[in-house]
């Protein structure tokens, strides 16, 4: 059983909304950043993993999955 | 231990701040003192007690008792010492024949009406009237026995004169017949407390002081209890019912309080292990003398019928619990974990450490779980109340911590208020505010619910904006934006301070129409112009500081908003300087040092990444051991892994997450889903319904530590008495640690702050040895400021320059409709704490005997809703059971209710929302439906039940 996945995507849906709006830089790698600073490393292999397997996500969502950095393998 | 036998002496008057020094001579010895101090005070400066009464350095002068009288030469007459200010040159005669005479005098006509059963009288041998009638030599009173107040009858019958004794407080009892009217109670009231709620009725002979109307006893008055009154009496006439029980103290241990982030210092007055009295420290630097309700009587708890000082464990947690040794309880807790970790992996067990244990205690916590567990799955319930505050005010400023000390509110010009309650939730810190606003400061409070604040007597103008629940970022991003459009920005600060071009960019983003006030209005429905006008007073201050607290961070936009107050402040350059600043007000006692002591999982102490080597290479060389470069799991995470089957064990020191977090039924499903929960507590908790093993922990009473409050002070907890449960806390830590294999060996906690300091650079200049000599120091402490720092960002930011971080409001996902058309929103009530695992247990609850849901008239008759009422409170979450009071605090459409009590349950009806960047969980916003009930909740049915059978405790065999 996998980590709830409607909410590890709500919670970087929110995140997304927050960094869309910051001029630093483009909101999926600071969607990315963040994920990658705050999420253990399952919760982000879970959520890699539910995007690539076409969960339903806000662009930027789906965009920042490709900047998180999965755990080795 | 018993270092600390002399009381703070009290000096007559208070201390008078002057750049003006005054030299004078007292009974021939030279003082010098600030212009301002009275010559009491300047006799006490020169080893001089001049006889008093009426005068007590806890408030000032008043000049009624006449028995500090002195000659002055070149003055006429005697003037009272405590209301003439000192002048250069004077000669002061603290004793002649004549002043003899006057003190003798005045002295027999106060004993005059005084009964003389000092022998057995509760203040005996702690009396300042008995003291003075010494200290001036009265052998005789030669008025004829008459008219008094102190006898309940005489020849003729019932003296109409006499009053009974007020016994309604449960802590302390006010005895008319010993009251000599010299109102320092009144003015403690007044003065230190603010709350105004004693005073003197009548004139003359019939003066008597009074808990206000007539028919008002001290419980029915508008007192708090926080015992100000009790502190300065001079005699028996206010007095604490446990010396009345038990006789004067014979020693005193400097600790500090476990209650709220305000951090008080107190003296624990001892007879032997048995505390007396909590009298709070006049040299404690956060309260200065004071205290409240909880922490000056609430400390019964700590000998409770309920404590639990054996181990216990059990198979299933439907069991009933085997009382069992130290040494099975450990073992069994240690198999457990490690079964747990060969069967689901490293990272399948965890901690929670506790932000009202110690500094030290929750370093081992966290240590355990990095260093034993080998994962980083450790973390704290800041977690559920000031984590955006860590996220929020490390990106603007650079440092997770609010920027000054208490000390900074006396040079306040407007204070701003945001989602907080002061007077309830940090009494002593409101109490001092108090004290600004009487002296003239501006308030401006931003919260759904009209607090008391508001209505602090003899304050000037306070403004209330009574936003909508979820609102926080739109009204500051509002205020933000006419601070803009009407060029009210220091802009020398922004250009020296900030990123001139990143202000410009953020100035831009606000001047959209969006943020205008007119179009908040529509959301927060708080009219425009009321917010121009906060918006301008915060700006025009020229010193303006910001108070926020649970409000502003438990929303789904908590970090945003924790950023919105700190653009504010920067754009107004109120950082830097006295009277200004950005100020968490921290919920527990030690939220701000279980955050600095990493217990985050992303963080080791001071704040440093998991990922950055070389804080890494630290911890691995002190620790000998590998570290993860992973972040953990955060509470919430750990929950949503457990019920995914991957997060198995855990490890909880003194906290009570069933009942503090959100959404209650997620919690208690995801630790019946786990395979060892092991708490430890001073109670069987809530969370202990679900564990299967319960370590006995002790009280702040029982051991040596320290936490560190909201402004950053690290101060010394003192062991008072010795441990009911055998070990303190960081004690048992240490046992479980070595039984899953670690090789501690500290034997105090001195060791483990040593380590700390050699570890984490903010902490360097810390130990005990400093604590000591200093009584407390604020982080940064080390080499730029070895005795630390009160204020932050003096001359520049942390972080270098302060970053203006854009704040676009994003409505919570939680919203009302049909089905749940009212906002809930939850606080918290003075005379009760957190989760109420102390207070319920002291007689605080005649305060607070249940949670109460507060509703608007409208709401309440639309539902038809009578005052006292059972109501059901539901949410999409699950619904409770609890009574109404109906009142206008409460805006239509809100509804507010507190959760200090487990029968309610408050947290079965909030949900799973949360903070954006930290998971802090969204308690303030809750869509609810309220409507008549007749019964508990299927909930609190299932919830008692379980709750009855996992309480049952097997009999011990007799041997």
């Amino acid at each position: 059983m996998s980590h709830d996945h409607s909410k590890l995507i709500r919670m970087a849906t929110q995140m997304a909304q927050f960094f869309t709006s910051q001029p630093d830089r483009p909101a999926p790698e600071a969607v990315a950043a963040h994920i990658n600073e705050s999420w253990s490393p399952r919760m982000r292999q879970d959520f890699v993993d539910q995007i690539r397997a076409g969960a339903e996500a806000d662009p930027i969502v789906r965009e920042a999955a490709a900047f998180v950095r999965l755990p080795a393998a | 231990m018993k270092d600390f036998i002399i009381p703070d002496r009290d000096m007559g008057t208070p201390a008078v701040k002057s750049d003006v020094t005054v030299n004078l001579l007292v009974d021939g010895i030279p003082v010098s003192v600030p212009a301002g101090t009275s010559v009491m005070r300047a006799a006490a400066v020169a080893g001089i007690s001049v006889p008093k009464l009426c005068a007590t350095d806890h408030v000032s002068a008043f000049g009624s008792c006449r028995l500090c009288v002195v000659q002055i030469d070149g003055m006429r007459g005697l003037p009272a010492s405590c209301t003439t200010p000192v002048a250069e040159g004077m000669v002061v005669h603290t004793q002649t024949d004549e002043v003899a005479q006057v003190r003798k005098g005045v002295m027999e006509l106060y004993i005059s009406d005084h009964p003389l059963d000092c022998l057995t009288c509760a203040a005996n041998g702690d009396c300042e009237l008995q003291d003075m009638a010494g200290a001036v030599g009265l052998r005789e009173v030669r008025y004829e026995p008459g008219k008094n107040h102190f006898a309940r009858r005489d020849a003729e019958g019932p003296n109409p004169e006499y009053r009974p004794k007020d016994q309604s407080n449960p802590y302390f009892t006010f005895d008319p017949a010993k009251c000599i009217v010299c109102s320092r109670c009144v003015r403690a009231c007044e003065e230190v407390q603010g709350t105004f709620a004693l005073t003197i009725e009548g004139r003359g002979f019939d003066s008597r002081v009074s808990a206000g109307l007539a028919s008002d006893d001290f419980l029915s008055s508008d007192c708090v209890s926080c015992g100000a009154c009790v502190q300065v009496c001079p005699t028996a006439t206010l007095i604490e019912n446990s010396v009345i029980q038990i006789g004067t103290p014979e020693h005193i241990v400097k600790t500090t309080c476990a209650y709220c982030g305000v951090g008080c210092s107190f003296d624990a007055h001892m007879r032997g292990e048995e505390v007396v009295r909590m009298v709070p420290s006049k040299d404690g630097k956060a309260n200065h003398g004071h205290s409240c309700v909880k922490g000056r009587f609430a400390w019964g708890y700590a000998t409770h019928r309920e404590r639990q000082t054996q181990p216990m464990v059990r198979e299933r947690i439907t069991d009933p619990w085997r009382v069992v040794s130290w040494d099975e309880a450990l073992d069994f807790a240690a198999t457990r974990l490690r079964q747990a970790q060969a069967d689901f992996g490293r990272d399948s067990i965890g901690v929670i450490t506790s932000s009202r244990c110690t500094n030290e205690e929750t370093y081992l916590v966290q240590k355990l779980a990095r260093a034993v567990f080998h994962n980083n799955n450790t973390d704290t319930c800041a977690r559920v109340c000031h984590s955006p505050t860590g996220y929020g005010l490390k990106t603007t400023f650079g440092t997770s911590a609010g920027t000054h000390d208490f000390d900074s509110v006396d040079d306040t010009d407007l204070a701003l208020v945001i989602g907080a309650n002061p007077t309830d939730g940090h009494p002593v810190f409101a109490s001092r505010l108090r004290k600004r606003l009487r002296e003239g400061a501006g308030l401006i409070v931003l919260d759904p619910r009209e607090i008391d604040l508001l209505k602090s007597p003899h304050m000037g103008e306070g403004l209330h904006l009574p936003l909508r629940p979820g609102t926080n970022v739109a009204m500051l991003t509002a205020m933000a934006q006419v601070i803009v459009a009407e060029k009210l920005y220091d802009e020398a600060f922004i250009r020296e301070r900030c990123d001139w071009d990143e202000f410009l960019a953020y100035a831009e983003f606000l001047m959209d129409p969006r943020h205008a006030p007119e179009e908040v209005e529509k959301l927060a429905r708080v009219p425009a112009e009321l917010i121009r006008k906060a918006a301008r007073a915060y700006a025009a201050a020229p010193r303006a500081s910001i108070y926020y607290g649970l409000g502003v961070t438990e929303h789904s936009q908590g970090s945003t908003t924790v950023m919105a107050i700190a653009n504010l402040a920067m754009m107004t350059g109120n950082i830097g300087r006295p009277g200004t600043g950005v100020n968490p007000l921290r919920g527990q006692n030690n939220v701000q040092g279980s955050c600095d002591m990493g217990s985050f999982p992303h963080e080791y102490p001071g704040y440093r990444h998991v990922s950055d080597p070389e804080t890494r290479a630290i911890y691995e060389r002190i620790w000998g051991v590998e570290l993860s470069p992973e972040p953990g799991l955060r509470i919430p995470n750990m929950f949503d892994e457990a019920l995914a089957g991957r997060f198995r064990g855990l490890y909880c020191q003194g906290e009570d997450i069933v009942q503090s977090d959100p959404d209650t039924r997620h919690v208690t499903s995801a630790l019946s889903a786990m395979d060892i929960v092991i708490v430890q507590d001073l109670f069987l908790n809530e969370t202990a319904n679900y564990a299967h093993v319960f370590l006995p922990g002790s009280s702040f009473l029982e051991k040596n530590g320290t936490f560190t409050n909201a402004e950053r002070r690290i101060n010394m907890v003192r062991r008072a008495m010795t441990p009911k449960n055998g070990y303190e806390d960081w004690e048992v830590t240490q046992l479980l640690a070595n039984r899953m294999g670690a090789a501690w060996t500290y034997v105090h906690p001195r060791e483990i702050m040593a380590e700390i300091a050699l570890t984490t650079p903010s902490f360097s200049g810390v130990s005990y040895d400093l604590l000591e000599r200093e009584g407390s120091v604020q982080w940064p402490c080390n080499d730029k400021a070895p005795l630390g720092t009160p204020l932050m960002h003096i001359d520049g930011f942390v972080r270098g320059r302060g970053k203006f971080v854009h704040t676009e409001y994003v409505a919570t996902e939680e919203r009302t409709g049909a089905r749940f058309p009212l906002l809930l929103t939850t606080g918290r009530i003075l005379s009760q704490y957190n989760v109420g695992a102390q207070t319920r247990r002291t007689e605080n609850v005649v305060w607070h005997p249940e949670d109460i849901l507060e509703i608007h008239p409208s709401d309440a008759e639309n539902r038809g809703v009578r005052e006292g009422d059972w109501v059901r409170l539901a949410s999409r979450s699950g619904d409770t059971t609890l009574r109404a009071h109906i009142t206008e605090r409460v805006a239509p459409g809100v509804v507010y209710t507190t959760f200090h009590h487990p029968t309610t349950q408050a947290n079965v009806v909030t949900t799973d929302n949360s903070d954006w960047a930290t998971n802090c969980p969204e308690f303030k916003v809750t869509a609810v439906q309220v409507s008549p009930s007749n019964g508990p909740s299927d909930w609190q049915e299932e919830y008692r039940h379980h709750s009855d059978l996992a309480r049952r405790i097997l009999p011990t065999a007799a041997e």
